[in-house]
């Protein structure tokens, strides 16, 4: 949910469907490979439309780039609908760029103005090494939920939905919390690049349903300790991640995380 | 070759019972003896994989994403059904049954839909015992609404991201059994063939993405769960990198293509706004359920909505359809935007979109119930066009939105192939000419966790899969083709982007083998396509190399196929003399426009055999029996 304070920040702008033309200035992050130097390149995007998507303006130029017979600008995007998690890149600085709540596909070329400079890196971290341009690799994200983001149910036997019982309200919070597309865009904002928003807001949604109780103990220890395995830095609760965040999931999921972690700790689970 | 559906005998509610007793089955101790390749990680990939691991066999998953979790039914909004009954409205097994296959227009078969509905029931079972979010009432019961032309409340949903809550459900399922050592992901890659060996499928050869490696993958079975192919039309709802490259390679080894003409148009999107367009965005019809879909009475009436007084406004859809009203079938709700856009009734720059009203609902119910129930979809909108639906009507037009043609399965989802089964979207074979909402994750949840696991143990209990290895003739073969295919295409060295082609090839398909097509259109279809094609194959360009990322050559691939598998979808168009479902053929309509079906010529499913790229297909029919619906004319009037 966006709130109506960032909704006037983030997309105050009222202009109608009536599109512009505008000229932006791009220094963007090339780099051919993942063990290969990278550097900023520079290139004018022309008569791009302010109707147009973030990532539809870089369409645009590599439509041009390839015309010209030049590598493209490799970027991840799927669904172009803010669901899928697959893009994000770092924009004048700010992971996903200037608006809350809004993943870098469902940013519109009306937010910014005629002969603006943008800058545009891939997201940094260590766990996320750079494969091309702005492509990262993210299965660490895999790795961190195979440790145990998830209810062992196996097909067959499961009881009648309505057995299970989850109050409104409680289902709400964890409803939020699942909302996360795993875009990566908290490690990408935290000095740390660490993963605390990602894996809190699984740890989060599973312990707060009834579901899966018997290994919310086991599921923390170890979804947190692969966190750290895989090269993600500490938390030092700057809120960064959730600033970014295209879903808007907030810090208390940290918190959260780190009182179940505590708790599971304290009674003596180990991995 | 004729074509059989191996469908269980006995009554349509034992079938499924009977089957599953017929299955040979494994020993568990031998499972892990198997290893089953599984193409795609969407509900229908992600759940197989994770029962087939479940079960103790060996899974190797392909995707073509970052993670299995990027897989288009991410993006699925409204819900998933059910016949659960739990409104007590009337609704069973046999009326999800009934609805499902009247309202795929009669083009489907009765014992795979029968089975359909059965499963449903346990689908939502094994979501909720697996975590996923479903709303729920204050009582702590699960929430159901109406959708998509249903007259029960039988839709399950998790906010307007029941398909992103259902596919993290199956994906944290399936890393479940990587995490036990039963499933290996092998991500960034696209499968290029298909390996046939004497007869049975045992393996792909695949594209590692990142460093542009061709490599061989053997198994016992391969499943395809790769979804449905409206990219082909260029501006669909579907995700970027949906693709029909898999299935089409498949199809070019042999497997059948069933049905390509039943595409499905989504009624509720946001229109185009210009040729930068890259996609087209959906609005959940869920928004159907209290908004009034309408257009002004006088043609090129360019007042602001608000300005528009009631007398004046044509809410064509209520005064067409008084029974089911706004909330008439997908395909009836787009052609009779279409019909009024047309007409030159259409709203907007365009004059391609109409009014989707949240007014009177607002009045009625207060504008916090609104939000509540639409918020998301409502800020996605303003979004995209910096206009606040909470003030002015919304602007829909139809879109390709799903494919319910695919590959030919059997009632055990086994393609033409031994050993090669295809799920999902991929497959044609529950929807029949036109899919009801919130039925393709019921689809895609049914096939993975609840039916491939049986069919294809019963297909490796039952097989001589003889040891094979990947210098094996077939795997030389395949990978050779699939080399030459590349190279060929990095060495057109032309002065068109695949981009281009692909939009010109969009708008031959959306131009004449769209929502309306007719005889001479579907003919010029054929020859703009074949022109089309044989320019790619001349003049398009793709910067950089083989041996490395290079997302041009992956796109460029894509296209390629798309310009083969178009053909095939606009000779199959041509060649059903009848309007049904998704197909509406202007020949064929009754006086008041709605679609006339011929069900004395053209009641079966037409399988397609691949002879060569430009070569007429041959037609294989599987005759289509109903024996419990009758098929009559769809009415919602």
């Amino acid at each position: 949910m966006i709130h109506e304070g960032q909704r006037a920040e983030g997309r105050g702008q009222k202009a109608s469907m009536s599109a512009k033309t505008i000229t932006v200035n791009l220094k963007v992050w090339r780099q051919p490979a993942k063990d290969q130097p990278g550097r900023m390149v520079d290139y004018v995007a022309k008569e791009i439309s302010t109707d147009m998507s973030f990532l539809e303006m870089l369409d645009v130029v590599n439509e041009d780039l390839m015309r010209k017979g030049q590598d493209p600008i490799a970027f991840d995007s799927d669904c172009r609908e803010g669901i899928c998690g697959s893009c994000g890149c770092v924009i004048n600085g700010v992971p996903h760029g200037p608006d809350a709540g809004t993943a870098t596909c469902q940013l519109h070329m009306r937010r910014f103005t005629d002969g603006q400079t943008i800058t545009v890196e891939p997201w940094r971290a260590r766990a996320f090494p750079v494969l091309k341009d702005l492509a990262v690799d993210r299965s660490a994200f895999d790795r961190i939920i195979a440790a145990g983001g998830y209810i062992s149910v196996s097909v067959g036997g499961a009881q009648d939905a309505n057995n299970i019982l989850v109050p409104h309200d409680l289902q709400e919070q964890a409803m939020d919390s699942a909302a996360c597309i795993a875009c990566g865009a908290c490690v990408a904002a935290c000095k740390n690049a660490a993963a605390h928003l990602f894996t809190g807001a699984k740890i989060t949604q599973l312990a707060l349903l009834p579901q899966g109780h018997p290994e919310r103990e086991l599921r923390v220890v170890r979804m947190v300790e692969q966190m750290h395995a895989e090269g993600f830095g500490a938390c030092s609760n700057e809120g960064e991640c959730e600033a970014v965040c295209p879903k808007l999931i907030p810090i208390s999921n940290i918190a959260k995380m780190i009182r179940e972690y505590t708790r599971a700790v304290w009674a003596g689970v180990k991995s | 070759m004729t074509l059989d559906g191996k469908i269980p005998a006995g009554p349509l509610p034992e079938k499924w019972e009977r089957r599953k007793f017929e299955n040979k089955l494994v020993n568990p101790a031998n499972r892990r003896k198997y290893e089953i390749i599984i193409v795609g990680t969407g509900l229908a990939g992600a759940s197989a994989a994770a029962a087939l691991g479940e079960q103790g066999y060996r899974v190797k998953a392909f995707f073509i994403h970052d993670s299995p979790r990027r897989a288009h039914s991410i993006a699925a909004q409204g819900g998933i059904n059910a016949a659960k009954n739990y409104r007590n409205d009337g609704d069973s097994i046999y009326r999800l049954f009934y609805d499902t296959v009247k309202g795929g227009d009669y083009r489907s078969r009765e014992a795979n839909v029968y089975r359909l509905a059965q499963l449903s029931v346990d689908i939502i079972d094994q979501c909720v015992a697996t975590g996923v979010p479903f709303a729920r009432e204050y009582g702590g019961l699960l929430d159901n609404r109406s959708f998509g032309g249903a007259q029960v409340s039988r839709t399950f949903y998790a906010r307007g991201q029941t398909g992103q809550q259902l596919l993290l459900g199956a994906y944290q399922s399936m890393l479940r059994q990587v995490d036990a050592g039963n499933v290996t992901l092998y991500s960034r890659r696209e499968m290029l063939d298909l390996v046939v060996v004497d007869g049975q499928a045992r393996g792909i050869i695949t594209r590692n993405l990142i460093t542009g490696e061709l490599e061989r993958n053997e198994g016992q079975a391969v499943l395809l769960c790769t979804g449905g192919y409206g990219n082909v039309y260029y501006l669909s709802t579907n995700a970027i990198n949906s693709n029909v490259t898999a299935a089409w390679r498949a199809h070019k080894r042999g497997a059948l293509f069933a049905n390509p003409c039943f595409t499905q148009i989504h009624p509720t999107c946001i229109p185009v706004s210009g040729d930068h367009q890259s996609k087209l965005t959906l609005m959940s019809e869920s928004l159907r359920n209290d908004a009034r879909v309408w257009v002004p009475k006088n043609k090129g009436d360019k007042r602001a909505p608000d300005q528009i007084p009631e007398p004046d406004r044509d809410y064509y859809l209520e005064r067409r359809y008084p029974s089911f009203g706004n909330l008439v079938p997908r395909d009836v709700a787009s052609r009779a935007a279409k019909e009024r856009a047309d007409e030159g009734y259409g709203v907007g720059e365009t004059g391609l979109s109409v009014y989707l009203d949240f007014k009177e609902a607002i009045e009625r119910l207060g504008i916090e119930i609104i939000k509540a129930r639409y918020g998301n979809l409502f800020e996605m909108y303003e979004r995209i066009t910096a206009e606040d639906p909470y003030k002015v009507p919304m602007r829909i037009y139809p879109a390709i939105h799903y494919t319910m043609g695919g590959l030919w399965v059997d009632y055990n989802l086994q393609s033409t192939i031994p050993g090669f089964f295809v799920l999902g979207e991929a497959n044609f074979s529950d929807h029949g000419a036109n899919r009801l909402g919130a039925s393709a994750l019921m689809q895609g949840l049914a096939d993975g966790y609840f039916i491939a696991p049986y069919t294809v143990a019963n297909y490796v209990a039952a097989a001589t899969l003889p040891k094979l290895s990947t210098d094996h003739p077939a795997f030389q073969e395949a990978a050779v083709n699939s080399q030459a295919r590349i190279d060929r295409i990095l060495n057109v060295k032309g002065k068109r982007t695949m981009r281009q082609f692909h939009r010109e090839l969009g708008r031959i398909m959306w131009d004449y083998v769209g929502m309306a097509r007719n005889e001479s259109g579907l003919r010029t279809a054929v020859d703009n396509i074949r022109t089309l094609r044989d320019e790619f194959w001349k003049d398009v360009t793709v910067p950089g190399e083989k041996n490395n990322m290079n997302p041009a050559l992956d796109y460029a691939g894509r296209v390629a196929d798309y310009m083969e598998f178009a053909e095939l979808l606009a000779l199959d168009a041509l060649h059903r003399n009848e309007s049904c479902g998704g197909h509406f053929r202007e020949e064929f309509q009754t006086p008041d426009g709605e679609a006339r079906r011929d069900d004395d010529h053209y009641s079966y499913v037409a399988a397609w055999e691949f002879t060569g790229v430009g070569a007429q297909p041959v037609l294989h029919k599987e005759p289509l029996e109903f024996q419990e619906v009758h098929p009559s004319q769809r009415s919602y009037k």
